[in-house]
C-alpha cells in the first residue's frame, strides 16, 4: 500500500478522462499512425484522383495496347480495353473506399444502436429486436441486395452501400448485444445506477466503451468484405456498371485472365489489401486506446 | 526446521520461481527450502502476492507458461522441478491431489461429479468403469457426502457449496495421493460450511496417510489443523515453526502484525441466554433507513417464485451503524440493494429518512439516492475499468450537483485526502491500484455527496487481512467524523463486531435476531447465532480445538 513514487505530482494538471487518455495514447502509437497514413492517402486518392494519376486519363484507351504488362511508361500495364491501368486503379479508390467506409459506418450505427438497446433493456425489447435481427439473418446478403438494387431506380455508391448496410448489420448487432448483456450485470453498472445515473448515461458512458472492442475488430475486417461484396454484386450485374471504375470491377474482370495477365488482378488486390490493413491497424489501435489495461 | 522429519516425502530446496512480464523477470518465490514428512500437515500462510499459491502449484507443475523454475522439488525421490510432461502427468492426480479454492469453477459443469471422479481414477488405474464408479461412491462416503450413491450422479450445480468442496476433496483423494495440496479450500465457503470442511480435513488426517500442504491467508483456519506453519511474504519464508509455538510466541514482526490484524471475536464465553432480549430501544423519530415487513421475491421458474427476503423489519437510526450478518443466500445483500431501490419489494415498505421509496420509479429515486453512499464488495469490479479513478469519484458530483469542473476537481482532491490516497493517483485506472487502494476509491465515491446513510456490502471481504484492518479503521474514523448512518453487510461476525452498534442476523431471508452488538455476540438469543459465532475461526489452536470438539459433540 505504499505510494508508487510521487514524481508525477509536478506534472499533474487536471483530471484526465477516458477519451483524453485514449487520444494521448493514439498520438504516439506507431500502428495508429501507419493506419492513419494509409487512410489519409486512400481518402486523398478518392477525393483527388487526378493528382495521384499524374495526368494519366483512365478513359484514354487504345485497344491495340490491350493487356500489356507493366512498363516504365505504364507502371501497372494496360487493361483489357487498353487503358492505363495505373490511372484506373487510382480512380477506383473513390468508389471502393467510399463504399467500404459508408457501409461500415452504416453497419456500426445500426448494429450498435439496435444491439445496445436490445442488450441493455432486455425483456420484450430484446425479444422483438433479436427476432427482427434473426429475420434479416435469414436473408442472404447477396439475395437481399440483389432484390433491393433491382428495384432501385439508379445504382450509385449510395444505393450499393445502402443495400449492403441493410443486409449486413446483423453480426455487429449480435456482437454488441452480447457484450452489453454481459456488462449490464457488472458491479460498476450497478454502482452507477445506485448513484442515480440515468439509463442513457449508463449506456453511453459506462457500458458502450466497455462493449465496443469486439465490434470494432469486426468492423475493421468487414471493410474488406464489403469492398469485395461490391465486386461480387457487380459480377452479378447489379452493382456499379461499366463506365464506373472500382477495384471490385477490376478484380472481377481480372479473375478470368489471371493466367495470361496476372498484373490485372495483382494491383487492385494490392490496393484493397493495403486499405483493409490500414483499417485493421486503426481498429486495433482504437481498441487498445479504449482499454487502459492494454495501453 | 533444524531436523527434518524421519521420512521426508516432499523436499524442496533453493526454489526460485519467476514470471516473465513485459520482458522482465518478476520473482514470485525467492529461495525456499521446505520439507514435508509423511502424514504431516504443513500450512503456508501469507497474503495475496506472497507466492504461496505459486509455490504450491509448482509441485505438480501447474504454473503458467511464462514461469521459470530453478531449484529442486523432490517428491518421494522423483525430481519434479522442470520435469517433462510425461513425468508430471504421471504424478498429477496420482501422487499429488489438488483441492482448488472455488469448487464451482474447478468442476466442469457439463459432467456429473461421479464422471469426473471416475475420470481421475481411470487416468492412473487400470480398472473397469464399474470398479471406478464403486470407488467413486466409496470416496464420496469417505468425505462424508450425504447419500453418496445418489449424489455420485449429480451435476456440480445441483450440490451445495460445501458438498461441492467435499466432492473436490474426494476427487483429489481418488488415487490415494501421497500429497494433498489444498489451495484456500474454504475461502469461498460460508463460515459454518467452512467449519464443516475444516473438520473433515482434520478428520481425514487419521483416515488417509497423505501429507497435506494447506495454503491459506487465514490464520484462524490453520490454528489447530497444521503441525507446522510457514509464514510467507514477498516470496520468502519469514517464519517457520510448529503451530503451537507460532501462535504462542510469534517471532517475526510480520507474523505478529498478521496475527494482530485478524479480527477477533471477543474471547468471552458464548452461550445461549435464556433471557428474552429487551425490545430494541425506542427509535429516534426518523430512522435513516427503515424496512417494514419487507418481502422480496424473485421468479425462479415459469410458475415458481423464490423468496429472498421474508418479512424483515429493521431500522437504522441516524448516525447508527447496524451490522447485518448472514451466510450466502440469507438475503442480506438483496436487502441492501432494496435499500437503494436497485431491487423492488414484493410487499412491505422501505423508507429513507422518512421518504417512502418502495414504489418510486428510477427517476423518482434520483433525489433520495443523493443522500446514500454505497460501498460495494469487490472494488475491482465496482469501478468502471475504463475510467480514471478521479472521474469515478467525481461521477456522483456530476450527476447531482451543479458544481463547475474546477470545483468538482477540488472536491475530488479533498476526498482523496480524506481516504488517505495520494492526489497523484487521480489519473490512474482501477487495475493499476492495489485492492486496498481501490476500496478507498470506492469509499471516496460513496462519501462524495456527504451522505446521511452509507450501505456497505461486504466492503472488505475481497481484501487481505492486514488491508482489511486498515480499511475498517478508515471506515470507523470516517463514520465517527461525519456521523453518517451505516448498514454494514458482512458474512464475517468478527468484522461486523469491529464497527457495529447493533447487529442483525439473517438466515434464509428472515431476520432471526437483532439487538445491541454486545448482547448479540455475548448472549445470543438464537441457536443459529450461537452456531455462527462458534464457527468463526480464531487464531488460537487451543480455542479452535475446544470449539471443534463442541461442534462434533453436538453433531
Amino acid at each position: 500500500m505504499t505510494e508508487p513514487a510521487g514524481v508525477e505530482a509536478e506534472e499533474l494538471v487536471g483530471q484526465s478522462s477516458v477519451w483524453a487518455d485514449a487520444w494521448k495514447y493514439l498520438r504516439t502509437n506507431p500502428l495508429f499512425l501507419i493506419g492513419l497514413t494509409v487512410m489519409v492517402v486512400m481518402v486523398a486518392m478518392a477525393l483527388f484522383p487526378s493528382v495521384f494519376a499524374l495526368g494519366a486519363d483512365p478513359t484514354d484507351c487504345d485497344l491495340s495496347m490491350s493487356r500489356r504488362p507493366p512498363s516504365a511508361e505504364h507502371w501497372f500495364g494496360m487493361d483489357l480495353q487498353g487503358c492505363d491501368y495505373y490511372a484506373n486503379v487510382i480512380y477506383g479508390a473513390r468508389t471502393s473506399v467510399a463504399i467500404g467506409v459508408l457501409t461500415v459506418i452504416g453497419v456500426l450505427v445500426i448494429g450498435v444502436l439496435v444491439g445496445s438497446l436490445a442488450g441493455y433493456f432486455g425483456g420484450w425489447a430484446d425479444t422483438v429486436l433479436a427476432r427482427i435481427t434473426d429475420v434479416f439473418f435469414g436473408i442472404p446478403l447477396f439475395l437481399g441486395a440483389l432484390v433491393l438494387l433491382t428495384v432501385s431506380a439508379q445504382r450509385s455508391v449510395w444505393t450499393v452501400s445502402l443495400a449492403l448496410v441493410v443486409f449486413g448489420w446483423m453480426t455487429a448487432m449480435r456482437l454488441v448485444r452480447s457484450s452489453v448483456v454481459s456488462i449490464r450485470g457488472a458491479d460498476y453498472v450497478l454502482a452507477a445506477q445506485a448513484l442515480g445515473a440515468s439509463s442513457g448515461r449508463i449506456l453511453v458512458r459506462h457500458i458502450l466503451p466497455n462493449a465496443l472492442a469486439p465490434v470494432l475488430i469486426y468492423a475493421t475486417i468487414a471493410v474488406g468484405t464489403f469492398i469485395s461484396a461490391e465486386a461480387a454484386l457487380t459480377y452479378l450485374g447489379i452493382g456499379l456498371q461499366a463506365p464506373e471504375i472500382s477495384w471490385g470491377l477490376q478484380i472481377n474482370v481480372a479473375q478470368s485472365l489471371i493466367g495470361s495477365s496476372p498484373h490485372l488482378l495483382f494491383f487492385p488486390a494490392l490496393f484493397l489489401s493495403v486499405t483493409v490493413l490500414g483499417f485493421i491497424l486503426l481498429g486495433d489501435a482504437l481498441r487498445d486506446a479504449l482499454d487502459p489495461k492494454r495501453r | 526446521m533444524s531436523e527434518s522429519p524421519p521420512q521426508s516425502l516432499l523436499q524442496i530446496t533453493g526454489l526460485h520461481i519467476e514470471f516473465s512480464v513485459d520482458k522482465k523477470w518478476i520473482p514470485a518465490v525467492r529461495g525456499i527450502d521446505l520439507t514435508l514428512g509423511q502424514g504431516e500437515v504443513l500450512a503456508l500462510v501469507g497474503e495475496s502476492g506472497s507466492g504461496k499459491s505459486t509455490l504450491a502449484m509448482a509441485v505438480p507443475g501447474l504454473l503458467a507458461a511464462n514461469a521459470r523454475v530453478s531449484g529442486s522439488i523432490r517428491l518421494a525421490g522423483i525430481e519434479l522441478a522442470n520435469a517433462d510432461e510425461k513425468t508430471l502427468t504421471g504424478v498429477r492426480g496420482d501422487d499429488v491431489g489438488v483441492v482448488f479454492q472455488e469448487p464451482m469453477t474447478a468442476f466442469n459443469p457439463v459432467y456429473t461429479i461421479g464422471w469426473q471422479i471416475v475420470e481421475a481414477i481411470r487416468a492412473h488405474r487400470d480398472v473397469t468403469a464399474e470398479q471406478a464408479r464403486e470407488r467413486a461412491v466409496e470416496l464420496l462416503e469417505l468425505v462424508d457426502m450425504p447419500d453418496p450413491a445418489t449424489r455420485v450422479d449429480y451435476y456440480p450445480h445441483q450440490l451445495s457449496g460445501g458438498q461441492r468442496q467435499r466432492a473436490m476433496i474426494a476427487q483429489a483423494l481418488a488415487c490415494d495421493p501421497k500429497l494433498l495440496i489444498a489451495d484456500e479450500p474454504t475461502t469461498a465457503l460460508d463460515v459454518t460450511v467452512q467449519a464443516e470442511i475444516l473438520d473433515l480435513i482434520s478428520d481425514l488426517r487419521s483416515r488417509v496417510d497423505a501429507a497435506i500442504l494447506l495454503i491459506t491467508h487465514d490464520m484462524g483456519v490453520v490454528a489447530d489443523l497444521a503441525d507446522r506453519i510457514m509464514v510467507m511474504k514477498d516470496g520468502v519464508v519469514v517464519e517457520s515453526a510448529t503451530a503451537a509455538a507460532l501462535f504462542a510466541d510469534p517471532q517475526h514482526p510480520y507474523t505478529q502484525s498478521l496475527l494482530k490484524a485478524v479480527p477477533h471475536l471477543g474471547a468471552g464465553r458464548i452461550e445461549v441466554s435464556d433471557v428474552e432480549p429487551p425490545d430494541p430501544q425506542p427509535q429516534m423519530p426518523e430512522p435513516a433507513l427503515s424496512f417494514r415487513e419487507a418481502t422480496i421475491e424473485f421468479k425462479s421458474g415459469p410458475k415458481s417464485t423464490f423468496r429472498a427476503v421474508d418479512g424483515v423489519t429493521l431500522d437504522v437510526g441516524p448516525g447508527e451503524v447496524v451490522g447485518l450478518v448472514g451466510e450466502s443466500g440469507s438475503g442480506k445483500s438483496t436487502l441492501g440493494k432494496a435499500a437503494i431501490g436497485l431491487v423492488k419489494l414484493t410487499s412491505g415498505s422501505v423508507s429513507l429518512a422518512g421518504t417512502n421509496i418502495t414504489r418510486l420509479s428510477q427517476r423518482g429515486l434520483r433525489e433520495p439516492r443523493k443522500k446514500i453512499g454505497v460501498v460495494f464488495q469487490d472494488p475491482g469490479s465496482s469501478l468502471n475499468p475504463r475510467w480514471p479513478i478521479g472521474q469515478a469519484i467525481a461521477e456522483p458530483l456530476a450527476l447531482h450537483t451543479s458544481l463547475s469542473k474546477e470545483a468538482r476537481q477540488a472536491r475530488v482532491e479533498e476526498l482523496l485526502d480524506r481516504v488517505d490516497l495520494s492526489r497523484t493517483l487521480r489519473n490512474r485506472y482501477p487495475h493499476q491500484l492495489s485492492g486496498g487502494q481501490r476500496q478507498r476509491v470506492g469509499i471516496a465515491r460513496a462519501l462524495a455527496l456527504e451522505p446521511a446513510l452509507v450501505i456497505a456490502d461486504e466492503p472488505t471481504s475481497a481484501l487481505d487481512v492486514s488491508v482489511q484492518a486498515k480499511v475498517l479503521r478508515l471506515l470507523r474514523e470516517l463514520q465517527a467524523e461525519q456521523g453518517f448512518a451505516c448498514l454494514f453487510i458482512s458474512h464475517d461476525l468478527a468484522v461486523i463486531e469491529e464497527l457495529s452498534d447493533r447487529i442483525a442476523v439473517m438466515k434464509s431471508g428472515r431476520l432471526v435476531e437483532s439487538g445491541p452488538a454486545e448482547q448479540v455476540l455475548r448472549r445470543p438469543a438464537e441457536d443459529y447465532t450461537a452456531r455462527l459465532i462458534a464457527a468463526v475461526p480464531v487464531p488460537d489452536p487451543d480455542e479452535q480445538a475446544r470449539r471443534r470438539e463442541l461442534r462434533l459433540a453436538e453433531a
